[in-house]
């Protein structure tokens, strides 16, 4: 028997967590934690090991995202046990095989894994994503402690929701150190707005404040998956690539036909962004006749 | 307020991930170091809160003799001092690290009001030695911080989720993880950097556990394979770009 944290019966993410587990063998359990239930990742991990002993789980499992990862680092840590975060794939046995991503997804790891439950938490889309039925609802388990309870979830603060999202959009336009400075990103968003996309930038620009961390991708920044990408003035680090490597397609600009975003580009253009940026702002209202 | 900082040595590895012959690390000859931006900002917030309410910051790291390096950064930019938990270079599962972080902290003669880490490191993304060394000491755990804010020993903290974010009030002692964007930090000065030389750094060798996550082959994964379509050189390029856009239905 595996038990799977799921947030909900819907999600893609869960999904793909059930059916991971349905690989492992056995019977697999989605458990999930009634509506009324506030965040509390020690007493929600309190409540899984209570689950996993009555059960006799020989994994606990759960989709590798925020909370996710979370709750089952706080299962890890209540049991003594290890975890691997972010696994693509787990093959049972003594001791167990994983793979794992590192560097946000630029890099896999194959590891051995052990204890009992097996614990680890699923990498987005490393299996197809099947249906299941409506998970079980949990409480929250009387023996929680009141140190378990000293992190809960105490209020909320609602996106104020203006404009498209960085992590929705279906096109966005990223400018990189190549842009020069805060001005220049003038006919960045000029483009996006055209477009009706976002405006994105690299690490570079966050760091020399002329954009917000908001806008930044990468592996500490938003991950985007836009039917378009394009980078402009970026030069191609792992670390911004592993933000928008989920673009359906990758369009960059930039003078250096030697950098390092062309190997991952769909389309190229060579040349200075402050010329070409303009020019196809230029053509798009041509075309459209506004 | 006495605030611990954990910070992680990582190559910093530009646009092409090579490993060694073995394949169990990183090829770093020519590259230089860093630690997670994650971190960068944990200690950066450090500073600005024994600015606003007196303490000091100690940062820690436990890796290679060279992770000195990282140490001194941090010095440079406003931590009082700082503790190298000196590895051999191997590395160290995550529970072991966590292990070495609590044996360090428990050493001490005077127990953190505050202890900030990365969310996650930069290469291993375990997402949970900061948890860990919050259930061994016994104090509660907020992670993914991007507003934090301490009056009176009450911690209150703002964590993004989808729509918006969620908080959290919790009373200190308390670990707490961040991410970039909680701050900018600060570039260190060139007074900074001669402070930095210095302050103390407590170094001490911790053995190494057997790992319990063990590391065998790390693999780069293979690319898309691309070979771009060169649309044009400068500004000529322009009509094609719209074409394709077409094409792709953006416009
Ligand atoms: C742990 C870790 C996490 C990180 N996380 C992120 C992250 O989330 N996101 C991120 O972006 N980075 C991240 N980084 C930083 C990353 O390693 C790079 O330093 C950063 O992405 C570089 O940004 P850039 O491409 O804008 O700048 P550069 O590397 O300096 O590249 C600038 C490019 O602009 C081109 N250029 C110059 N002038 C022009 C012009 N006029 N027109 C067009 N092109 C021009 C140049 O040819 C060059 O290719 C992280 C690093 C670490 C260590
Ligand atoms: N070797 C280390 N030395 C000091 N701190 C570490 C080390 N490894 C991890 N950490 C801290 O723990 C956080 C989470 O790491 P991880 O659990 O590996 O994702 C990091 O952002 C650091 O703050």
């Amino acid at each position: 028997m595996n038990i799977v944290w799921v947030d909900g019966a819907g999600d893609e993410l869960s999904q793909q967590a059930v059916a991971f587990a349905r690989g492992l063998g056995g019977d697999v359990a989605a458990v999930r934690f009634a509506a009324g239930e506030a965040y509390s990742p020690a007493a929600w991990a309190q409540t899984l090991v209570e689950l996993a002993a009555e059960r006799g789980a020989s994994a606990v499992l759960a989709p590798a995202t925020d909370r996710g990862n979370e709750l089952l680092a706080h299962v890890a840590a209540k049991l003594g046990q290890p975890v691997a975060a972010n696994c693509t794939s787990l093959t049972p046995g003594s001791p167990a095989r994983v793979v794992r991503l590192r560097w946000g997804g630029s890099l896999l790891e194959e590891a051995a894994l052990d204890g009992s439950p097996l614990l680890a938490t699923v990498a987005p889309h490393s299996v197809a994503a099947e249906p299941f039925g409506e998970p079980e609802t949990l409480a929250v388990t009387p023996a929680a402690s009141e140190l378990d309870l000293a992190v809960r979830v105490s209020g909320r603060i609602e996106a104020a929701g203006a404009g498209v999202s960085l992590a929705d959009a279906e096109v966005v336009v990223s400018g990189g150190r190549g842009v020069g400075s805060a001005e220049g990103f003038g006919v960045i968003e000029e483009l996006a707005g055209l477009l009706g996309g976002a405006v994105g930038c690299s690490r570079a620009v966050t760091s020399a404040g002329w954009r917000p961390h908001s806008d930044q991708v990468g592996q500490t920044g938003t991950k985007v998956s836009p039917e378009i990408y394009i980078a402009c003035g970026i030069s191609g680090a792992t670390q911004h690539m592993a933000g928008c490597k989920g673009a359906k397609r990758l369009l960059a600009i930039n003078p250096d036909g030697e950098a390092s975003i062309f190997a991952s580009a769909d389309y190229a253009v060579i040349g200075d962004l402050h010329e070409v940026v303009p020019a196809i702002s230029a053509e798009i209202r041509k075309v459209r006749g506004t | 307020m006495n605030i611990l900082v954990c910070v992680k040595r990582v190559p910093l590895t530009g646009g092409r991930m090579t490993l060694t012959e073995d394949g169990r690390a990183i090829q770093t000859r020519h590259l230089g170091f860093t630690v997670s931006p994650h971190e960068e900002c944990a200690a950066e917030e450090a500073i600005r809160l024994v600015e606003e309410h007196g303490g000091s910051t100690t940062v820690l790291t436990l890796g290679p003799a060279e992770a000195e390096e990282q140490l001194r950064d941090m010095l440079a930019i406003g931590a009082d001092r700082a503790i190298h938990l000196v590895s051999d270079g191997e590395e160290w599962d995550p529970q072991a690290t966590a292990a070495a972080i609590v044996e360090a902290v428990r050493a001490l003669p005077e127990p953190f009001d505050l202890l900030l880490f990365g969310n996650e490191s930069a290469d291993g993304g375990n997402y949970q030695v900061p948890i860990r060394v919050a259930h061994s000491l016994g104090l509660p755990c907020v992670t993914g911080i991007k507003a934090l804010s301490a009056q009176d020993g009450l911690l209150r903290c703002e964590q993004e989720v989808a729509g918006g974010r969620d908080v959290y009030e919790l009373r200190l002692p308390a670990v707490v993880t961040v991410r970039e964007g909680i701050n900018l930090p600060r570039y260190p000065s060139v007074p900074g950097r001669m402070r930095a030389k210095r302050k103390p750094v407590a170094a001490s060798t911790p053995q190494r556990p057997a790992a319990r996550l063990r590391m065998e082959r790390l693999v780069v994964p293979e690319g898309p394979g691309k070979q771009a379509e060169i649309l044009g050189h400068g500004p000529e390029a322009a009509p094609r770009v719209v074409e394709i856009l077409a094409e792709i239905g953006v416009i």
